[in-house]
């Protein structure tokens, strides 16, 4: 099958339905190594045990820009090559985008409550993913708002692309100004200054969670084919009573 | 996880990892029931003899 195939919704169904129950199984599997390599994982010498919201944490704050970034994709395909399922992806990723910043957000927040004092702080690394939250959930509401799908599709997709300017001020916010936000400290010029005890659960969950959002979004563009085709479905039969009754 | 080799924190630990399993628990039933409902539409469209413009039924997903 070649990627062009994958144009057709009927195609797509068919492939998520072979790959569905793998991308599952694989995500079990690899969260039950990470959940044990955090449980595992030694106390950090200045935060203690609270080092282990770090392997939630992170995960899920790279998440909430990487999926922003596949809608981003998502809306050229929208808007320069109208991709069938250009839009299907990126309506099915908005909620599963939107879990996961609220997560990374909280989780933030429980975090920093025990080592900076504080459970919030309007510095500019917080600010700027509440920001990307706050798109989100926007962005799901245009959605809903707009009832022509290739309308909604077409302000959805360029809303997507003007929020992908937060995720440069989201990722250099801890250099561009002084926040409580620690600088990166894995993904920077230099490799991680993170040690192995931490790297190796901090990676396993990163790919964990990438497969979960994998996953997810298969599953529920495949819940959004199958909504398109029920209101494709509906018109025909309004369409269809209509002329019997003309 | 034993909660007493936690610290002085394990309540901000735990809530975390609790807080994060609901929500990934809640997204997955979301759309699991979500595939549900629609699949139970179609099979009330297909009922009603509403086919697709390809003439295949309408529960035919593949």
């Amino acid at each position: 099958m070649t990627l062009i195939d994958l144009a057709n919704p009927t195609k797509f169904l068919n492939l998520t339905a072979r790959l569905l129950p793998w991308l599952a199984g694989a995500t079990a599997v690899l969260l039950l190594i990470g959940l044990y390599e955090s449980a595992t994982a030694p106390d950090d010498y200045q935060q203690g045990a609270t080092v282990k919201i770090m392997f939630i944490h992170v995960p899920n704050a790279w998440l909430s820009m990487l999926v922003w970034g596949v809608m981003s994709v998502a809306a050229l395909g929208t808007l320069v090559w109208r991709h069938p399922l250009a839009d299907v992806a990126a309506k099915a990723a908005a909620p599963i985008g939107a879990a996961f910043t609220f997560l990374a957000l909280v989780t933030g927040s429980l975090w920093g409550r025990p080592m900076w004092g504080t459970y919030w702080e309007w510095d500019a690394r917080l600010t700027s993913v509440l920001i990307l939250f706050l798109m989100y959930l926007g962005l799901m509401a245009l959605w809903r708002a707009v009832e022509d799908p290739s309308r909604a599709a077409r302000a959805a997709a360029v809303l997507t692309l003007v929020g992908a300017i937060n995720l440069p001020i989201i990722k250099f916010s801890v250099d561009w100004w002084n926040t409580l936000h620690q600088p990166a400290s894995v993904f920077r010029m230099g490799g991680p200054t993170l040690d192995r005890a931490f790297l190796i659960p901090l990676l396993v969950m990163a790919v964990a969670f990438s497969l979960l959002f994998v996953t997810l979004l298969l599953a529920a563009m495949r819940n959004e084919i199958l909504r398109r085709r029920v209101r494709a479905l509906q018109m025909m039969q309004v369409a269809q009573a209509g002329r019997r009754s003309a | 996880m034993n909660a007493m080799s936690l610290g002085p924190y394990a309540w901000f630990i735990v809530t975390s990892y609790l807080l994060v399993t609901v929500v990934v628990l809640i997204l997955i039933a979301w759309i699991a029931i979500d595939y549900r409902r629609q699949k139970q539409r179609l099979h009330e469209l297909d009922a009603l003899g509403v086919a697709r413009r390809s003439g295949r039924s309408a529960v035919d997903i593949g």
